[in-house]
């Protein structure tokens, strides 16, 4: 397991103060349903400026986590702390902090576009002209200037989530917490709100992100937990972590039964990996094995990639459907 | 500031319902205002007094409390649980510094000032009918309001409570609608026997009836400050439990 500290630490510095850019601190956190442990001694550190991609299968605690954070779900044990604030007796001051895009779509269907957006923020207790500009701010970020005065339901699937982003912005927050942010959004769509997910790190913002896209976590994700039945299983840079827990490259064969017993033995012999799964071999290696690509010419396919987010993550939490 | 967060749900609603103005002042106006037409007129000519009111007279007070009571219970039955269910309206609210509390409070308040605000219609419309109000009436308000606000609380809970629309039909076939029956709207309670007669005094609408009528005729016979202290227990009680029933259904 790999753990990273981007943030410089001055020798010796346990005063209070050498925290001061820790922006959730939670440890050993616990949530039981009954006899389920949905989540199981969960401890983790989001620093300022930090990225963190939230990975695990369904079910696997990601939400519950995210939830006992906002409140939403009464821990069974642990602590949580948002900007140093304890959760949940300093709840409501700590959502001053936190803008949420939710997993689903909250927005008014009563309201207009600007009217979401303005009501939202008197909830911060944020109203009258200073309101007005920072929705006018946000609209134009996140190109829906044109679509002000529109009802919600005329606004396509990306333009909601770009609303939903907008609104999740209204309070300036210190950690933005992005659950499934671009879940039913074709390519275009996500990629604009990619565009601006990188604007607003590159300004600074804090992010909380989950997704089962892994590319989308790969491509903004400075860090990763993965979950796995309510614990972390792995952490880390996803570079990092995909070299030193799948490989370097993935080799992908198919061929009879015969044919990738054959392989799999010499695979074996160059430092890899390897996985049979129906009549495919997959072959993760540590090392440049391309010397091997001579023996897959008889095969029916092959090919060859570099190892990705995803296999790392079928690699901990296995090829079984989760559903629950 | 922190307290009167509930102010800007009560906001948002208002919002909402500038919108479609006309619609839900017809829904929750429309029944009282035919019940006194077709009661009132229709039935009334071929009734003595009561108690030196006719018939109208006598109704009209009454009719004015069940508009509150409906005004207030539809907003946050049928209101309150399309923007918790479909709307996903709290559920968005709870990420912001809003708690419960402030849902509860914003979503009662609301509907209580809806309920106010059918009462003071109606009111006024009273003289169209031939009654007219005393001064006292204006003492009155805050009574309806106070009710307004009991029955939006009981409202939130079954909200609270139901697990689809259906579910409100128990509270309206076996709440509303009997209280609307047998609250003393429609003919005096003296004419059950005293035994029966304290079980309709006690429910939560008849205090709020019979001041009701006291004050839009300016009497006092009846023991006012008890009725209003006992209401305003029993609408206290009813507010704390609705955050509770609230706070359960939304925080697991």
């Amino acid at each position: 397991m790999t753990s990273t500290q981007t943030a410089p630490q001055t020798a010796g510095a346990v005063t209070p103060a050498a925290g001061d850019d820790i922006i959730v601190q939670v440890s050993g956190l616990c949530k039981f349903f009954g006899s389920r442990r949905a989540v199981d001694n969960v401890s983790f550190t989001i620093r300022q400026g930090e990225c963190v991609g939230f990975l695990g299968p369904n079910g696997a605690g990601k939400t519950t986590t995210i939830n006992m954070l906002l409140g939403l779900v009464e821990k069974s044990g642990g602590t949580m702390r948002i900007m140093h604030l304890d959760i949940p007796a300093q709840q409501q001051e700590a959502k001053c902090f936190i803008g949420v895009v939710p997993q689903t779509d909250s927005l008014d269907p009563d309201l207009t576009v600007e009217e979401n957006l303005l009501t939202y923020a008197s909830y911060f207790n944020i109203t009258g002209r200073k309101a007005r500009a920072k929705s006018a701010e946000l609209l134009e970020f996140f190109a829906l200037a044109n679509r002000r005065q529109e009802i919600i339901e005329h606004l396509s699937g990306g333009q909601r989530r770009r609303l939903l982003l907008a609104r999740a912005l209204i309070n300036e927050p210190k950690l933005l917490i992005l659950d499934e942010p671009t879940v039913g959004l074709d390519p275009q769509a996500r990629h604009l709100i990619w565009e601006r997910l990188e604007i607003l790190q590159q300004q600074g913002t804090t992010m909380l992100l989950t997704s089962h896209y892994l590319d989308e976590v790969e491509h903004l994700s400075s860090r990763v937990l993965i979950l796995d039945h309510g614990k972390i299983v792995a952490q880390g840079v996803p570079q990092q972590l995909i070299t030193e827990l799948v490989g370097i490259d993935v080799f992908v064969i198919e061929g009879t039964t015969a044919e990738l017993d054959a392989l799999e033995k010499s695979f074996k012999q160059c430092e890899a990996t390897t996985e049979r799964v129906n009549d495919k071999l997959y072959a993760y290696t540590q090392e440049d094995c391309s010397r091997l690509e001579s023996l897959l010419k008889k095969s029916r396919s092959w090919l060859r990639r570099p190892a990705n987010l995803e296999d790392l993550f079928i690699q901990l939490t296995g090829r079984s459907l989760r559903e629950s | 500031m922190k307290h009167l967060r509930f102010w800007t749900l009560w906001r948002r609603n208002s919002r909402v319902w500038r919108k479609h103005v006309m619609a839900t002042l017809i829904g929750n106006l429309g029944q009282p205002l035919l019940f006194l037409l077709a009661m009132g007129y229709g039935i009334g000519h071929e009734m003595q007094t009561i108690d030196g009111l006719t018939y109208l007279q006598f109704l009209a007070p009454g009719l004015v409390t069940s508009s509150v009571m409906y005004s207030a219970a539809f907003e946050t039955t049928y209101g309150s649980y399309t923007r918790l269910s479909m709307q996903k309206t709290y559920e968005a609210i709870l990420m912001t510094p809003l708690g419960i509390t402030d849902i509860a409070l914003g979503e009662i308040f609301w509907g209580a000032s809806k309920g106010l605000l059918s009462a003071i219609i109606m009111l006024a419309m009273l003289p169209l009918f031939g009654v007219w109000p005393s001064i006292w009436t204006l003492a009155l308000l805050p009574v309806l309001f106070m009710s307004g606000v009991f029955f939006a609380a009981f409202g939130l809970i079954m909200t609270a409570l139901a697990s689809s629309y259906e579910f409100f039909n128990y509270f309206i076939s076996l709440i509303l609608t009997p209280l609307f029956l047998f609250s003393g709207i429609f003919f005096p309670l003296k004419t059950i026997v005293p035994s029966a007669r304290i079980f309709f005094e006690l429910l939560p609408l008849t205090p709020i009836v019979t001041l009701s009528r006291m004050l839009c005729y300016g009497q006092f016979h009846e023991p006012w400050l008890l009725k209003i202290a006992g209401s305003l227990l029993l609408t206290l009680f009813t507010c704390w439990l609705s955050v509770i029933f609230l706070r359960k259904r939304l925080i697991q």
